[in-house]
């Protein structure tokens, strides 16, 4: 079947670019003051890295590549777990005056 | 299935970054993110389906355990150093993804060689990439993590000819990595290149983190979280995961916006935050100071106790002496006396974007009475009294008048306008920038050479007597 434009790669490349343009769109409007939790909220979601960890640490056993994703897979929980729960710890302690 | 649940979780990320442009909606936002990472997890695992799940259920729990504590133990005055090396690892995880679908693509699998015949072109232009980004993050953020918490010497390293050796690895890693995917048809070979690659990758990353120090750590953090998004995003193409290419690329995003605001904040471009070594040939302008006026508590309670208009600017001294209690105590006793109090916020205060923000929330301190730059600027005018607490060149007078000076040009809190001006400083010695600042021999400037929170801590004793 005649796929037209949609060339995976391409569109892979469309994704990309569009997404980026979403996150500068986003985050130009983000406070000051919020720039430490955005920053660790950011880091976090960039530990979806763990998705393709956890595809990697799928093969099981002790070959190779299983060994490295299953170490991906530790590093990338650490970033996931780690940098949401302190984003919201300090999210909670920002407060309005009462 | 799977693909759909993906789009749901690209949604949530993207709703829960806008969620976080506003305080009152951030803490939700960071919620809806964070079930987009589960969902995208559970699409994951449905994809997977029936396979041996002991690899990936340790890793899960190891790894959730070590981030669970440490998100919970961190102080927020280490939250720089924390930032920094939550980066690190998921550039690392990035590059070890990617080394793990070399070795099963390739390496375990006897594939026909060279490698690109077997997986294609793209998979191996990025999967370079991603084993040169993600190292680089996560070397890098490890020497940043270490500056930060002063494991190792803050200021500047330089090597002779660094310059040369960085754009040396730069394309020596690309170039070993093409002809290790495109040319080598020998499997042990492959095998000795990727491991090379990392290597130098994993030096660069150290290499170009080193010469960097100080107050320019706010740039190098927002850089390194970019790194750490376009790291997952190359993973993403290698992979051909549109989740991973569009959360990557969100973060990529983000992490370059902040870097540009610091920069900007600097008035120095990005190029020489990197490759100036600023701050380490230091500047032998005179140092010599005169005419310099200094306070004891009580003097400086006695002026507070008549002053109207109280602004206190925060520097990096605050958060070393843990002063933002005190701070945020000796703010409200003013207020109890019927005062105003602000806080000016400059935008590189401290050692990561927002750093002090996090600090006075964390003193309870409501965030609507934190003002940005050129608001304090406006409110200097009638403040009768400016407290600077551990702040050095972001208020000092060079830059808007001396044109020749290091620091000229670069935004400041222009302190020196509120008609009394309180220096809370621990000697004379200069900041980042190796300048002298010549607010501390201004007329209406007078120095408290003491440890901030003992400092503020006594000035309070006075009041309350």
């Amino acid at each position: 079947m005649e796929s037209g434009f949609f060339d995976p790669i391409m569109v892979s490349i469309y994704i990309f670019l569009l997404s980026i343009f979403v996150g500068f769109e986003i985050i130009t409007k983000i406070p000051p003051t919020l720039h430490t939790p955005l920053m660790s909220g950011a880091n976090a979601i960039s530990g979806i890295t763990l998705v393709g960890s956890l595809v990697a640490a799928s093969v099981g056993g002790t070959k190779i590549s299983a060994i490295l994703g299953f170490c991906a897979v530790i590093f990338a929980t650490i970033n996931v777990v780690g940098g949401f729960l302190v984003t919201d710890r300090m999210l909670s302690m920002f407060k309005k005056k009462k | 299935m799977v693909a759909l649940l993906y789009l749901i979780a690209a949604t949530l990320f993207i709703l829960g970054l806008k969620g976080m442009t506003r305080v009152k909606t951030a803490r939700f936002g960071n919620l809806t993110a964070s079930s987009g990472m589960l969902l995208a997890i559970i699409a994951t695992l449905i994809h997977i389906g029936k396979a041996d799940y002991t690899l990936i259920v340790s890793g899960v729990v190891i790894g959730a355990l070590i981030g669970t504590i440490a998100a919970l133990k961190v102080e927020m005055t280490a939250m720089p150093e924390m930032v920094a090396i939550f980066n690190g690892f998921g550039g690392g995880a990035s590059a070890l993804v990617a080394l793990s679908e070399i070795w099963f693509n390739i390496i375990e699998n006897n594939s026909q060689l060279p490698a690109f015949k077997t997986t294609g072109t793209l998979w191996a232009a990025t999967i370079i990439l991603s084993i040169l980004i993600g190292t680089v993050t996560f070397s890098g953020s490890v020497v940043a993590f270490l500056k930060l918490r002063g494991s190792i010497k803050g200021d500047p390293i330089l090597l002779p000819g660094r310059h040369f050796i960085n754009v040396a690895l730069v394309l020596a890693t690309i170039l070993l990595g093409i002809y290790a995917l495109f040319e080598v048809t020998v499997l042990t070979t492959l095998t000795t290149l990727a491991l090379t690659i990392s290597l130098t990758s994993l030096i660069l990353g150290i290499l170009l983190v080193i010469p960097i120090g100080g107050a320019d750590m706010p740039v190098v953090i927002s850089l390194l979280n970019s790194y750490s998004g376009l790291a997952a995003a190359s993973t993403g193409f290698v992979l051909m995961n549109p989740i991973l290419i569009i959360s990557g690329a969100l973060v990529g995003a983000s992490g370059l916006i902040l870097t540009q605001i610091m920069c900007k904040a600097m008035n120095r471009s990005l190029s020489n935050v990197l490759f100036g070594g600023f701050g380490a040939e230091v500047s032998e302008g005179v140092r010599e100071y005169s005419n310099v006026k200094s306070f004891t508590p009580e003097e400086a309670a006695l002026i507070l106790e008549s002053a109207s208009k109280v602004i206190f600017v925060p520097g990096y001294g605050m958060a070393v002496a843990q002063a933002q209690h005190a701070v945020k105590e000796l703010a409200e006793l003013l207020e109890s006396r019927g005062a105003k109090v602000l806080f000016a916020i400059h935008p590189v205060a401290g050692r990561m974007p927002g750093h002090m923000n996090v600090l006075l929330a964390e003193a309870d301190v409501p965030y609507d009475k934190l003002i940005e730059l050129d608001q304090a600027n406006a409110e200097m005018v009638d403040t009768d009294v400016a407290i600077v607490v551990g702040a050095n060149d972001v208020v000092n007078p060079a830059a808007t008048k001396d044109s020749s000076s290091p620091i000229a040009g670069m935004p400041v809190i222009e302190v020196w306008n509120a008609a009394t001006v309180m220096v809370i400083k621990r000697s004379l010695s200069p900041g980042f920038a190796g300048i002298k600042n010549e607010l501390f021999e201004h007329d209406n400037t007078y120095m408290l050479f003491m440890d901030a929170k003992t400092a503020l801590q006594e000035i309070i004793k006075e009041l309350k007597s």
